[in-house]
């Protein structure tokens, strides 16, 4: 690998504090393939919402570190035991963050609003039944409640309060999770998509998508909308031919709805 | 927890609606050295509130702070290298954060503060 990321032998561990896996090492590949683009975008504050090992705020750091050394990275857990194995990771690999033990951005959403240039969020996005989600210890990790969606559904209104003008956000997403929905739900608050990484894995297939204030994107929809309900706008279109280059894309999503 | 985090925590509890500054309550304070950046604190200084940042730095021990500032000071490289110590060096590694209105405590414990909030309290 070309750049510095963090390495497994040196990543904390906890038997209550979910280890890096697949969707953790697709995220950070992801932030490697944008990293000419996040060198340029020159971001000020950095964070991570769910850190559990540390794995993917620590490779963000390394892989930032040499060309933008004063970067203030925040990275939040709501597991206790995941605060301080992120803590270990990271001074394993000399670089720093602020650490917050807390549910999403609690406490700190208010000031913070609109001051975040990029986000990184790695979710609980496995359908489980509702009363596991937000569980103490490592069940918190993946347990998302019905598709998937309630910690993302309720990270992404966060996300639009806090990132800045030109933030953006990285978000792991599972073909369950319906994510071409999320699109279009982001798409209405003005930010446009783009896939980064795209992964199957026996298991699962996952997306990292990026999510960007666009200020194109919102009058292009009301407007579609107001001239003509049901023609698709030429967004939806274009959103649509990005997802289905993915042929499991449809059949694992099968409400066709887009 | 550096002073800069601190400036960008209010109290989380439902209801309340003046929840910063949070009181800073200092039980171990670490100084750790920490390489200046001028563009980094010049970014910086036009989101840190400020008088909470002096109020925060006193509690912490350090009264070399002015009590207001303006940006014009940032071509100072003594007033800098203060707001630098502050705002990057100083780090409360155990005690408190209290909420201005209802004193609700939250642990900082190996400088991380604690911000989960109880059932009734969300």
């Amino acid at each position: 690998m070309p750049y510095k990321t963090a390495q497994i032998r040196l990543v904390s561990s906890h038997p209550e504090v979910y280890e890096p896996c697949d969707d953790s090492f697709a995220l950070v590949d992801a932030l490697l393939a944008d990293r000419t683009n996040l060198l340029e975008h020159k971001p000020s504050i950095c964070l991570e919402v769910g850190c559990g090992s540390g794995y993917v705020i620590t490779s963000l750091a390394l892989m930032l570190k040499e060309e933008i050394p004063s970067i203030y990275y925040l990275a939040t857990d709501m597991n206790p035991h995941a605060m301080r194995v992120t803590r270990e990771t990271l001074q394993a690999h000399g670089v720093d963050a602020e650490l917050i033990n807390t549910d999403i951005m609690s406490g700190l959403e208010k000031r913070l609003e609109g001051l975040v240039d990029v986000m990184v969020v790695n979710p609980p996005y496995v359908p489980t039944p509702e009363d596991e989600v937000g569980q103490a210890g490592i069940t918190s990790a993946w347990a998302g409640g019905e598709d998937g969606r309630v910690v993302i559904d309720r990270i992404l209104p966060v996300a639009d309060t806090i990132l800045s003008e030109r933030g953006w956000l990285y978000l792991v997403t599972l073909a369950a999770n319906n994510p071409s929905q999320i699109c279009r739900s982001m798409r209405e608050k003005g930010y446009a998509s783009r896939i980064v990484v795209q992964r199957s894995t026996e298991e699962e297939s996952l997306h990292i998508i990026k999510f960007w204030r666009d200020p194109e994107v919102r009058p292009s929809l009301k407007e579609a909308s107001t001239q003509n309900r049901s023609a698709p706008t030429r967004l939806g279109e274009s959103l649509l031919s990005q997802f289905s280059r993915f042929s499991f894309w449809k059949s694992s999503n099968g409400s066709g709805s887009l | 927890m550096r002073l800069l985090t601190h400036n960008m925590l209010s109290c989380n509890v439902k209801g309340v609606t003046n929840g910063f500054p949070l009181i800073i309550q200092a039980d171990k304070v670490l100084e750790k050295p920490a390489e200046l950046n001028h563009d980094f604190l010049r970014n910086m200084f036009y989101k840190v509130d400020w008088k909470a940042l002096v109020d925060a730095a006193k509690s912490m021990g350090y009264s070399e702070l002015p009590e207001s500032a303006e940006a014009s000071m940032l071509e100072s490289l003594d007033f800098l290298n203060r707001f630098h110590h502050a705002l990057m060096e100083l780090h409360l590694e155990e005690g408190a954060l209290i909420c201005p209105e209802t004193g609700r405590k939250f642990p900082v414990d190996k400088g991380i503060p604690n911000m989960l909030l109880h059932e009734d309290e969300v």
